[in-house]
């Protein structure tokens, strides 16, 4: 599992090594919830959810 | 596909990724189905096989979850809960009807479909008492409504929002310690329970606002609400929310899609993996 930096609280993130487009991970220090980019060659960004819509969640 | 299990979704959260994690550790193959990737025909009944027979649903958003499992089912795909659970149990109102219906003790609830009825309703019922979007989760937009001027207010802004939101549900508030219980329903079991705390400055003790949760023992009390209030909408997987009331244990709401990220480590219980056990034994019925 590479580990990358929180962009809030500079915390190391983990990203399971086959994390999928999209998939959301959560920043164990402070929570913040990241999204799994990867790039077409296959590196992986992460960039911060602002995304909630409406009716989601429970 | 025959004998075999599928997700769909339309976003990968921690939960998701924990059931791929339970897929792996169970030597078990799990399809995924991004929502917002796949398009289907309702005039072709052939597309059965771009699914697996069992199909976990997991996506967020409540219209989307009701119509793609209602889609899914006129293929013969059995959808894990399916779009008759998820229709109740996603709307509140239909959701205490339900639950009314089968003697589960609820909040006292009246719902009005005006301001002046609402405000009517709020003399029945009190103050302090709670307004909730009937479709609508993690909190939002839940209001405490606290005296007429507060209400007033509150329901005038609920008037330039979408028509859903002026039909006005409104509970009495529950007086109960800062925390509420979510039990985990699998099938017949209730196979762990939380304590969810408010967070600070927050009276929603909903983990997406930020409270926190611990271990809670299920007591037969518990237990026996939790199974009843399932049962009220069928077999399936459940977050049964329930209130610490002065006259007994109460029931809020009943999720049909529960989240479950951080009552794995609170309870140490492998809930995705019991909800994976929960659809083989539904493949091989």
């Amino acid at each position: 599992m590479p580990d990358y930096e929180c962009q809030d609280c500079s915390a190391d993130v983990q990203v399971p090594s086959d994390a999928l487009d999209g998939e959301i991970v959560v920043c164990p220090d402070c929570g913040l919830e990241l999204q799994v980019k990867r790039k077409s060659t296959g590196e992986i960004e992460l960039t911060e959810v602002t995304k909630e819509k409406e009716d989601w969640g429970e | 596909m025959t004998g075999s299990i599928g997700m769909l979704y339309d976003q990968l959260r921690p939960e998701e990724r924990l059931l791929i994690e339970a897929a792996k550790r169970k030597s078990l193959k799990l399809g995924l189905h991004d929502s917002e990737k796949l398009y289907l025909n309702i005039n072709k009944m052939d597309q059965e096989e771009l699914f697996e027979e069992i199909v976990l649903q997991r996506c967020l958003s409540y219209f989307r979850s009701v119509h793609l499992t209602s889609l899914l089912e006129n293929k013969g795909i059995t959808v894990i809960n399916s779009s008759k659970i998820a229709s109740v149990c996603g709307n509140k109102l239909l959701a205490s009807i339900k639950l009314e219906e089968a003697n589960i003790p609820t909040p006292h609830t009246v719902v009005a479909f005006s301001i002046e009825a609402a405000l009517k309703a709020l003399d029945e019922i009190g103050y302090p008492a709670v307004l909730k979007p009937i479709i609508g989760s993690w909190g939002r937009l839940i209001a405490p409504l606290r005296d007429i001027e507060s209400a007033k207010a509150i329901l005038e802004d609920r008037e330039n929002m979408f028509p859903i939101y002026q039909i006005y549900y409104i509970q009495e508030m529950i007086q109960r310690p800062s925390r509420d219980i979510r039990c985990f329903v699998i099938g017949n079991s209730v196979v762990a329970a939380i304590y969810r705390y408010a967070p600070k400055d927050d009276w929603r003790t909903n983990t997406a606002r930020g409270g926190h949760v611990e271990s809670c023992k299920v007591t037969s009390n518990m237990e026996e609400l939790a199974l009843r209030a399932a049962e009220v909408f069928g077999e399936g997987v459940y977050g049964v929310d329930m209130m610490e009331s002065e006259n007994g244990l109460t029931i809020h709401e009943v999720n049909y899609a529960t989240e479950f990220r951080n009552s794995v480590p609170a309870t140490g219980v492998d809930i995705p993996g019991l909800m994976l056990d929960f659809a083989i034994q539904k493949v091989r019925k």
